[in-house]
């Protein structure tokens, strides 16, 4: 009997053990960017409702499971965290319902059939169908908050004190996103030129995309490109990384398992390769240049070729036809944003197999990229 | 009876004289329900059947909106009981919970701004997905934009003002990075090119941190900057642009549709 609870119990730790592997930054951003692909290109089978009901059942599972350890009860139970879980659970489901409904809807232009939102002129008036389900929806949203508020206490910790910070001292969650790009980028970049970027490139969605269809009516089949680059952003480099700063960064922003305890000894990460010396030391063989802009051209040509080569080369091959329908200066608009916003998985990627610190690294001028 | 009750106050004077429809029974009074009445008027007399379909706008730009409004009515009973000063912030917060009855009030206006935070990206995510930003509604999606920064502002500013640990070091991780912006952070790329006669014009005493927290540090000039962001201008903003965005829905043909 014994030994059969202790085989059990190894079991358990090692099935705990891989998959607190499993989440480590790596790993957990290549699964998060295959499963988000494996979605987008099966939405039509995935969307089923019975297969999204399997899958949502499984992670539910998964989920109540996990709550029987310590170590990752502690952080999903934390006051300020149920949001997130909220958040998760909302996102989840409100993605299959745009899929599911587009699935049907590109089904039934595939057929010739009218879509799920046809009949532009069937109107209803306002009062009382409008007015009713919004008191409804009124009436249900109070109730839900107020049983939020009964059942959980808003957090309050000991009196501010600036002599004793806290570690990880974490921003709102809804700005953990932008905590976890300062991993990788320096704070004029992560916390400023990237996070502005993020607006602009919001504001201009509408005036770049130049596609007339998908207007008014859920459909993925016809805005292939529109969708899947939204989504990369507000799923992978957003929703995703909050998820991560939230549950699986610790002290010193050690990345932890979900199982693992929060170690404050564990000390932080060191960064220590810098691309000038890949370039000039390795590569060459030779010492660094004394001059910092010396030191630093091959940085330097390596980013400007990226953002000014990247276009060029995507214009001659994959986007031939989408920069031909939107002409010059939106096109260009769409480069920059993009090639920022792939700067993140890029730097990701440069962090986990060179341990690479900077690309440019002019300190001199706190020029650091 | 209740019946009989009903018609007496439905005729009288005074309810005649502030709904001035009859009984919304028939198309012409409902009609006028909704245009003799300033807050329903937000609304059209009449909508495209699938666009107030839940599965479709998922009413998440109407779930946002009422929790704004959670949280004016809940936030200006929170000014009542709170002081934003450094000697009595935290004892404020505290006597909520412990004096106030039913003191559910920082409970509601929490949880009710992380939901609203929530409900905005979800409502942005439908109106990406159903394509709803494109012509004629992209200056509508603009609007929105610029709501969806300052609804996180509102919630960054309101952060502080519990003055706690959580608060004053979360606003201090924020608020470091305005150190580096460049050309205007006294830690930020370029910045040091600004000068004059080898004085640097941007230090660590005029950047655009100290713009931020009125100082050097989260002391007691940040907490009244920010209660004053975050009870007075930001919420004015925020009213004025929902209003262009309101009116923008109408003016751009209602909730979109299949052309
Ligand atoms: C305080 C924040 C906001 C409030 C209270 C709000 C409210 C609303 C409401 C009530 C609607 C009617 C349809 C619906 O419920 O979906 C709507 C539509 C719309 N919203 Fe918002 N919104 C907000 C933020 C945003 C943001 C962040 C965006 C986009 C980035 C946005 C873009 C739009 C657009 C384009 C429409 C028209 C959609 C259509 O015609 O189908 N709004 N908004």
């Amino acid at each position: 009997m014994d030994s059969i609870l202790a085989s059990s119990t190894s079991t358990l730790e090692s099935v705990k053990h891989f998959i607190n592997v499993a989440c480590e930054p790596h790993w957990f951003m290549i699964i998060s960017v295959a499963a988000f692909f494996i979605f987008l290109i099966g939405y039509r089978f995935w969307t089923k409702p019975a297969v999204a009901a399997t899958i949502a059942a499984l992670v539910t599972l998964f989920f109540l499971a996990s709550c029987l350890d310590d170590n990752f009860n502690k952080i999903v139970t934390k006051a300020d965290n149920v949001p997130i879980v909220i958040m998760m659970v909302s996102v989840a489901f409100l993605l299959w319902l745009a899929f599911r409904q587009a699935a049907i809807n590109d089904e039934r232009m595939e057929k010739g059939e009218p879509l799920l939102e046809a009949g532009a002129d069937d109107k209803v008036l306002v009062w009382p169908d409008l007015v009713y389900s919004e008191l409804i929806a009124l009436v249900l949203c109070t109730a839900l908050l107020i049983v939020w508020a009964i059942v959980l206490r808003a957090p309050l910790e000991q009196p501010a004190n600036p002599n004793v910070a806290p570690n990880p001292a974490k921003a709102p969650w809804y700005f953990l996103g932008l905590q976890e790009m300062l991993v990788y980028f320096d704070p004029w970049l992560a916390g400023v030129v990237l996070p502005g970027l993020i607006v602009v490139g919001l504001i201009a969605i509408p005036y770049m995309d130049k596609n007339p269809r998908g207007n008014g009516y859920y459909t993925f089949k016809e805005r292939k490109f529109a969708i899947t680059s939204f989504l990369f952003g507000f799923i992978i480099l957003w929703v995703v990384l909050i998820i991560f700063g939230t549950f699986l960064r610790g002290p010193n922003w050690n990345f932890f398992g979900p199982y693992e305890f929060w170690d404050h000894n564990r000390p932080a990460a060191l960064l220590n390769t810098e691309f000038h010396d890949l370039f000039w030391v390795n590569l060459l063989g030779r010492p660094l240049p004394g001059h910092y802009l010396m030191r630093e051209l091959p940085g330097i040509i390596l980013l400007g070729g990226y953002f000014l080569l990247g276009p060029l080369i995507m214009k001659a091959t994959v986007f031939r036809k989408l920069s031909r329908d939107i002409g010059f200066m939106r096109y260009s608009m769409l480069c920059v944003l993009m090639l920022f916003m792939l700067l993140m998985p890029i730097k990701m990627v440069l962090r986990w197999t060179l341990n690479l610190h900077y690309i440019v690294g002019i300190t001199e001028w706190f020029l650091n990229v | 009876m209740i019946n009989q009750f009903g018609n007496w106050i439905r005729e009288s004077q005074i309810w005649g004289s502030i709904f001035r429809h009859g009984v919304p029974r028939d198309r012409r009074t409902r009609a006028m329900a909704i245009l003799s009445n300033v807050f329903l008027h937000l609304h059209p007399v009449a909508v495209r059947k699938s666009g107030i379909r839940l599965s479709f706008t998922w009413c998440m730009g109407g779930i946002t909106f009422f929790l704004f409004l959670v949280e004016i009515v809940t936030g200006v009973l929170l000014m009542f009981y709170y002081r934003p000063t450094v000697e009595y912030a935290y004892f404020d917060i505290q006597g909520l919970r412990a004096h106030v009855t039913l003191g559910l009030l920082r409970e509601l206006h929490r949880w009710g701004a992380h939901a609203m935070v929530i409900a905005i990206w979800l409502h942005m995510l439908r109106v990406f997905l159903t394509g709803s930003y494109k012509p004629p509604r992209e200056f509508n999606w603009s609007v929105g934009v610029i709501l969806l920064v300052l609804t996180l502002l509102l919630s960054f500013t309101g952060y502080l003002l519990p003055w706690d640990q959580l608060a004053m070091w979360a606003i201090t991780v924020g608020s470091n990075m305005a150190r580096a912006t460049p050309g205007a952070g006294s830690e930020g790329p370029l910045s040091a090119f600004i000068q004059i006669g080898g004085v640097p014009l941007v230090h660590a005493g005029d950047d655009a941190r100290f713009g931020l927290l009125a100082g050097t540090f989260v002391g007691p000039n940040a907490l009244l900057r920010f209660y004053v962001l975050h009870c007075v201008f930001i919420p004015c903003v925020v009213t004025v642009l929902l209003a262009i965005h309101f009116w923008r829905i109408r003016k751009d043909g209602g909730i979109s549709g299949p052309l």
